[in-house]
């Protein structure tokens, strides 16, 4: 199989100037969106939650936005952005033209889903620093956390874009797959308050783990059940990551 | 030496045989035309040979490497002018080619330097900060043949490059075609425009059904093929069938073209007229290469 060389940078940077150009529109999805459930759901439903350690609703829900919002930024980008540039604006054929590869082009697409993730959980972070709900310096790391995680996500749905027929086919990724993990990763909930077979399928999510990881960063609190989740995500990452390269080579080298 | 050299070069998919055992040999220097009807093979050998399309079977060697295992090194020295308008809408006329003159490694002033050259080649200077989709056809097209050389290509491929342009636009990339070759750039020219391949190429390849037809010099192949000039006639409806049994009898080569047969052939315009008892106009002309194409790719749609 073959790998992507540092070409890759390549692509980030094209996206990097697209985005410089054109960020002004997408910026209420990726930044007002998450603060403003935080700040709606943390005042509002949290009036009416009491949680069992006494913390407040918005300072346990925080960790969740951020990682909830890490996983829709890479998902977005990697799916409806990847795909519009490959089949409709045909940037990948002009791309592959050029002295880079398929696989360049796929990590360079993936990198910058991670750094997208990176821009809004950064975002969310300085806000909820705002909002006094972090309370460990360890809330610094949630930065790489994020980056890691979109490069997980970003693997998973570029290899789901190699395969899918038509941009319609996104809505099944996105119904069946990401936004169940939105409500059903312990985000707004511990995922000891739902029913056994809820709970076994949360713990496949791939969001359960980040949402854990990025929880005890910013509180601080550590456990040894953290370990095993932080290797998941490394597993998972590299898994999806190998795997959309010879996808996306299939797909348009033919 | 030949700077593109093909040997069995052949593509299947499942039920189809789309590119079947080319073998090319271009020349250093040369304008290549590749001729042949829609659904001839043309654009998958192209993919071939751009590293875009792995081949079922046969090699590709550019400038002496094999393009399987030098692909990123020989797609450095190769520029490549699609037919599909691939230009970057996110990015604007300027941007497109600095982006791209980065995925050559230029570095970044000498990307500038290249790109107003190239710009101004293309009569686009004006243009620099324009977004994509406020450029008409032609523009686009003019700017896809600046991007094509950014990387100051050893060999440019070019597949339909006049498509879609007005004349004027037509004749301004014709000339600096031609001027790539006083630049030594070997040119590889896909078209279906006869009066291009006969105005451009050195050397044209008619392509039919996946296979090379025919290889020569425009010149030459008009010669072989149609050195007795042709016959064009105007039938009506109700003759046509008659004379067109009448020329298959008598063993004439003919193409039909709308309500017009042409017959490749140096006898008499009487003896022509005496085929059918209506009277029939006639005219006499040199042959092109177009009636070359016809005479060998046959007229009706392969599609």
């Amino acid at each position: 199989m073959r790998l992507f060389s540092w070409r890759f940078i390549r692509v980030w940077q094209r996206n990097r100037d697209v985005f410089l150009r054109l960020w002004r529109p997408e910026a209420p999805g990726f930044f007002a969106e998450p603060i403003l459930i935080l700040l709606a759901m943390g005042t509002g439903l949290g009036a009416y939650v009491g949680l069992v350690n006494g913390q407040k609703y918005i300072e346990f829900i925080a960790p969740g936005i951020i990682a909830s919002y890490a996983m829709f930024s890479a998902s977005f980008e990697c799916t409806y952005g990847s795909f519009v540039r490959m089949e409709y604006q045909r940037t990948y054929d002009a791309i592959i033209s050029t002295p880079l590869s398929v696989e360049d082009v796929v990590a360079g697409e993936i990198f910058w889903g991670a750094t997208r993730s990176l821009m809004t959980g950064t975002a969310i972070l300085i806000v909820a620093s705002a909002f006094q709900l972090i309370h460990s310096p360890w809330a610094v790391l949630i930065l790489p956390l994020a980056f890691l995680e979109g490069l997980m996500f970003g693997s998973i749905a570029m290899l789901f874009t190699a395969v899918v027929p038509s941009i319609y086919t996104f809505n099944y990724f996105f119904t069946i797959f990401v936004t169940p993990m939105f409500y059903f990763s312990g985000v707004f909930f511990p995922l000891t308050s739902f029913p056994e077979l809820v709970q076994r399928l949360s713990w496949i999510a791939p969001l359960t783990p980040l949402v854990y990881l990025t929880r005890a960063l910013v509180s601080g609190q550590f456990y040894p059940g953290l370990i095993g989740a932080f290797f998941l995500v490394l597993g998972l990452t590299a898994v999806f990551f190998l795997a959309a390269l010879p996808a996306m080579s299939r797909r348009l080298l033919k | 030496m030949a700077i593109v050299k093909t040997e069995g070069l052949t593509k299947k998919y499942r039920d189809l045989v789309a590119v079947d055992h080319v073998n090319l040999e271009i020349e250093e220097g040369e304008c290549f035309g590749l001729l042949g009807p829609n659904g001839a093979g043309k654009t998958t050998l192209i993919r071939m040979l751009i590293a875009a399309s792995p081949p079922t079977e046969g090699h590709v060697w550019i400038l002496g490497k094999d393009l399987q295992k030098h692909a990123r090194e020989i797609k450095a020295v190769i520029g490549v002018v699609p037919q599909m308008d691939n230009l970057d809408p996110d990015l604007s006329v300027l941007q497109n080619l600095l982006a791209f003159a980065r995925y050559f490694d230029i570095p970044r002033k000498e990307a500038h330097r290249r790109s107003l050259e190239v710009l101004t080649l293309f009569e686009l200077q004006n243009r620099m900060s324009s977004q994509i989709r406020e450029l008409s056809g032609g523009m686009r097209r003019r700017l896809l043949l600046a991007r094509g050389l950014l990387n100051q290509p050893k060999v440019i491929v070019l597949d339909e490059p006049s498509i879609g342009l007005d004349p004027q636009a037509r004749y301004l990339v014709w000339q600096k075609l031609t001027e790539l070759k006083s630049q030594g750039v070997t040119r590889l020219l896909c078209t279906q425009n006869m009066d291009e391949a006969a105005l451009l190429c050195d050397r044209v390849a008619i392509m039919h059904l996946g296979k090379i037809l025919n290889i020569d010099t425009p010149q030459k192949l008009v010669e072989r093929y149609g050195d007795s000039g042709v016959v064009e006639i105007e039938v009506d409806p109700a003759s046509r069938a008659g004379l067109i049994r009448q020329l298959k009898e008598r063993g004439y080569e003919y193409t039909e073209i709308a309500n017009h047969v042409h017959v490749f052939t140096a006898d008499s315009d009487a003896a022509l007229q005496g085929l059918v008892t209506s009277p029939l106009r006639l005219r006499r002309r040199q042959a092109t290469l177009e009636d070359i194409f016809f005479r060998l790719t046959g007229r009706s749609l392969l599609e």
